[in-house]
């Protein structure tokens, strides 16, 4: 047995490095309602909900929002499908270079997000691309692979080869076989690195910066306003709404693949 | 009887998907290429497509009155890169992924020790939300959430008046090198923020790592008459170090290549990051941003091959 009892200051800072985590997250929920408009104080002088209405009325706010979520949606169908198909590959079967395969899925990720999006960009620019909607898809369904490559993968492992063969030795055609085993068995899986790919995208501002040209997602228009602020309350909404946006999904991942031996997104 | 015979032990599916599905059945070969080539098409055309063209921006040269791009292949755009000022910015990023690197283990290693070792039932559920909601929540917002948090006026500085420490807050800003006018335009500032940010991924496979630390070492060694000092420092210590290394490469690489903390939380020093981004957009500079966002490359290339070594990759 191994015994349960932590020393003190072993639980005050596993306990701190907790706090430290997440008390900045909470302040923005604090400021998101204070009353002062100019300046960051602490501690804010008074409550408003006026802020609300004011972030609600702002047209950008709304555009951006609505690129967000379209660029994340199809980012995210784009990633499922070609994920689920390279998973399928290196899971069931053992070829040559499938190690070099797992690694060119891994890469977009492993690599500075600054890497990926100068080099989309310079490919962009040397085949005369411009920018567009589909060039943002682009640059998010690359990165967004791997995390429904890494679910998906783990649960083939799981899914037993010989279901399938049963199935195929019954007269199930490939459809049939996708349809009624293989699809039940991986389903969770799948929605939960559909869900994390969709908040990555949701987020991401590193890539979108050189594939976006004009146009605004919401981390940019973000970026816009710390990096030039206009309306600092209006900004502490935003901030506010895309936590809890982001909370949902990634909640929604780990209630789906609990209890199995990887949970969803311990690697992002 | 002979279409048994000549279908092998069962009988050939009917229809175009059925003959397709015994095509398929036979050769797995086919089916294999049928599921690889989508995905490789994407990233191996795409993603090694682009990151091709990067590779050969950075071998072409610009001319320095007309901006005109010159494309015939030369290494004059990596001398630049040993220019005095390009020398700093690159001493100054890996010196400071270094210090967010041991300062992200020190801070990550408690957390990681109690969640694997101590931590049961609910309170290791509890530990792992813990860890995975700052991870994936929004980047933007946490920044964010630290430029409110670091402003002169913000609650960092309310705090030490209020413990009647403002003078010691000013005494350490008037430091030069580590202090400025506020934390939030100071590179202490700049530093908290990149420890804050990638944190979630030192503690991971640090955890990962002392999970499968066996009880019985640990309990072996106390047996044997060690304190638990000696035990951390000759069991527990080099069984988790290659889940330390994982962890340094996620927080080597994530800081050589940010940059947006350091464009807003910190003094206008650059990092490579912001210099890849200023000289391909304000400057135009294609190839020079280029060559920089190769240096970050050969650095974690050669980060990687040492932590191979040492094993890291089993603790991911």
């Amino acid at each position: 047995m191994r015994p349960d009892r932590a020393p003190w200051w072993l639980k005050a800072m596993a306990g701190g490095g907790l706090l430290f985590l997440h008390l900045p997250i909470l302040l923005i929920f604090v400021y998101a309602f204070s009353s002062e408009a100019k300046t960051f104080v602490w501690p804010p002088p008074g409550f408003t909900l006026q802020w609300f209405g004011r972030a609600w009325a702002r047209p950008d706010i709304w555009e951006a929002l609505s690129l967000s979520l379209r660029v994340a949606l199809i980012a995210t169908l784009v990633a499922l499908v070609l994920g689920t198909l390279c998973a399928a590959a290196v899971a069931r079967t053992r070829f040559f270079g499938r190690e070099a395969v797992s690694l060119l899925v891994v890469l977009p990720i492993a690599l500075p997000g600054i890497i990926t999006g100068i080099s989309l960009r310079s490919a962009f620019s040397l085949a005369d691309i411009p920018f567009s909607f589909w060039t943002i898809v682009l640059g998010h369904a690359t990165f967004c692979i791997v995390v429904v490559y890494n679910n998906a993968v783990a649960r083939f492992r799981r899914v037993s080869g010989n279901l399938i063969e049963a199935s195929m030795d019954l007269g199930a055609t490939y459809g049939q076989t996708l349809r009624h085993v293989i699809l039940p068995n991986i389903a969770t899986a799948l929605l939960a690195g559909g869900m994390l790919a969709f908040a990555l995208s949701f987020d991401e501002v590193i890539v979108t910066t050189f594939t976006a040209g004009q146009q605004a997602t919401l981390p940019i228009w973000m970026l816009e306003e710390l990096v030039r602020p206009r309306e600092r309350p209006v900004t502490n909404v935003v901030a506010m709404v895309v936590v809890l946006v982001t909370l949902l999904p990634i909640l929604g991942a780990y209630y789906l693949t609990r209890g199995t031996e990887t949970v969803a997104g311990s690697g992002k | 009887m002979s279409v048994l015979a000549d279908s092998g032990p069962r009988p050939a599916r009917e229809g175009v998907g059925g003959r397709l599905s015994d095509l398929l059945w036979r050769r797995p070969g086919v089916l294999l290429a049928l599921l690889l080539v989508p995905p490789l098409l994407w990233l191996g055309v795409v993603y090694l497509g682009s990151l091709f063209a990067l590779l050969l921006q950075s071998f072409f040269s610009i001319d320095e009155f007309s901006g005109v791009i010159d494309r015939t292949p030369t290494l004059k755009t990596y001398g630049e890169l040993l220019r005095p000022a390009n020398l700093d910015i690159i001493w100054r990023t890996v010196l400071m992924a270094a210090a967010v690197t041991v300062a992200s283990v020190a801070v990550a290693f408690p957390i990681a020790y109690y969640a694997a070792r101590h931590a049961r039932g609910r309170w290791k559920a509890l530990f792992y939300l813990g860890v995975m909601l700052p991870l994936w929540s929004s980047y933007l917002v946490k920044v964010y959430a630290w430029k409110l948090i670091l402003a002169k006026e913000g609650i960092v500085g309310w705090g030490f008046d209020s413990l009647g420490l403002g003078r010691v807050l000013e005494a350490f800003l008037a430091v030069p090198g580590i202090g400025g006018n506020s934390l939030s335009v100071s590179p202490t500032g700049t530093f908290i923020v990149f420890v804050y940010v990638w944190l979630p991924f030192m503690i991971l496979p640090i955890q990962a790592a002392l999970e499968r630390v066996p009880d019985s070492l640990v309990e072996a060694s106390g047996d044997l008459g060690a304190t638990p000092g000696q035990t951390f420092r000759h069991v527990i210590w080099p069984l988790a170090l290659p889940g330390v290394v994982a962890g340094s490469i996620f927080t080597f690489s994530l800081t050589l290549g940010d940059y947006i903390i350091p464009q807003i939380i910190g003094t206008s020093a650059r990092f490579i990051g912001l210099a890849v981004y200023q000289y391909q957009g304000t400057a135009g500079n294609v190839p020079l941003a280029a060559a920089f966002a190769v240096v970050p490359i050969v650095i974690m290339g050669s980060y990687l091959a040492v932590a191979k070594r040492l094993g890291a990759f089993d603790a991911l």
